[in-house]
């Protein structure tokens, strides 16, 4: 363990702002990529779901 | 269908066409995610708590750990976009166009994430957010590739001329990546060389190293684990009209 406490550990020897910065932008786009990923997933279902049920109405 | 039993044969190519693939490439995805998830843990945990600071750098040395397995990424997905790329070519096969496809989003953010930490460590370190050098230039000329590849692909409505577009684009963009992996050798520049060769004393080199090697996995397994989700709703989108993206659908539901 490099750190004796929290507030040395976030100042990062005064570099802070760009460590978090860096670390803040990685955590964000790796995130919104997964999500995003999720979600295209789920309106794709949804859709198509929906497409189906509207086929078989017409069919019957 | 005995006929088309036999067309789809045994073995790898098997997995050559999206209905088989499907399935095999959603069950490996949960293993890729927790993989990714846990080697990234462990590589925060080793790079920011544990690894010393640097002698020379101070704690900004730190942004080395997400920097480095980034830029890695960022060349390495390129030429596994541009290897798909050829072989959709070559053997005009869907499924590799279609991992080409899924590939390019996460390398152009992996190549922003380079560019982004290298200026946020290039500012502290070189008192300059960004300078016009071998490799800067040639790193950002990769996004521009990626976000080139993309936006040819999206362009096109045809999927498959679409492929083929942007696969001979991922093929002549190719050269760039050994530009800027030799770069820093083969022209004078302000970015300093491999990391990995670094002369400190053992015992802090090895935490360091520990460090980034297990970022560098994590970065893998999450890139896999997300090219195979994308890859997943590429091939769904493409064939919703095909029987097993209903009988999909009809048993998600």
């Amino acid at each position: 363990m490099n750190w004796n406490d929290v507030n040395t550990f976030l100042a990062m020897g005064g570099y802070g702002l760009y460590v978090w910065g860096s670390v803040l932008m990685t955590v964000l786009l790796l995130a919104t990529e997964a999500l995003s990923l999720r979600m295209r997933r789920v309106n794709f279902l949804r859709r198509v779901a929906r497409r189906l049920r509207l086929a078989r109405k017409e069919g019957k | 269908m005995p006929a088309a039993a036999a067309r789809r044969g045994a073995g790898f190519f098997r997995y050559a066409s999206p209905q088989q693939f499907f399935p095999l490439a959603g069950r490996m995805m949960p293993f890729f995610s927790v993989a990714a998830a846990l080697l990234a843990i462990a590589g925060s945990v080793v790079g920011f708590l544990v690894a010393p600071t640097d002698f020379q750098q101070g704690d900004a040395y730190r942004i080395i750990f997400l920097h480095v397995p980034a830029a890695w990424m960022s060349m390495f997905l390129y030429l596994v976009m541009a290897f798909w790329s050829a072989v959709g070519l070559v053997f005009n096969t869907r499924l590799s166009s279609m991992m080409a496809t899924a590939l390019a989003p996460t390398g152009a953010m992996f190549t922003f994430i380079a560019l982004w930490t290298g200026a946020l460590w290039g500012k502290p370190t070189w008192g300059a957010w960004w300078v016009w050098d071998a490799r800067l230039t040639s790193e950002l000329l990769l996004l521009f590739l990626y976000i080139g590849f993309m936006a040819l692909q999206s362009a096109i409505d045809d999927p498959r001329r679409a492929d083929r577009a942007g696969a001979l684009l991922a093929l002549v963009g190719v050269v760039n990546v050994p530009v800027i992996y030799f770069s820093v050798q083969w022209w004078n520049t302000l970015h300093q060389g491999s990391s990995i060769s670094m002369t400190k004393a053992p015992s802090m080199a090895a935490t360091m190293l520990l460090g980034m090697l297990l970022m560098a996995l994590a970065a893998w397994a999450y890139s896999i684990a997300v090219a195979l989700a994308r890859v997943r709703c590429i091939m769904l989108e493409r064939e919703k009209h095909a029987d097993w993206v209903r009988q999909y659908v009809e048993k998600q539901a």
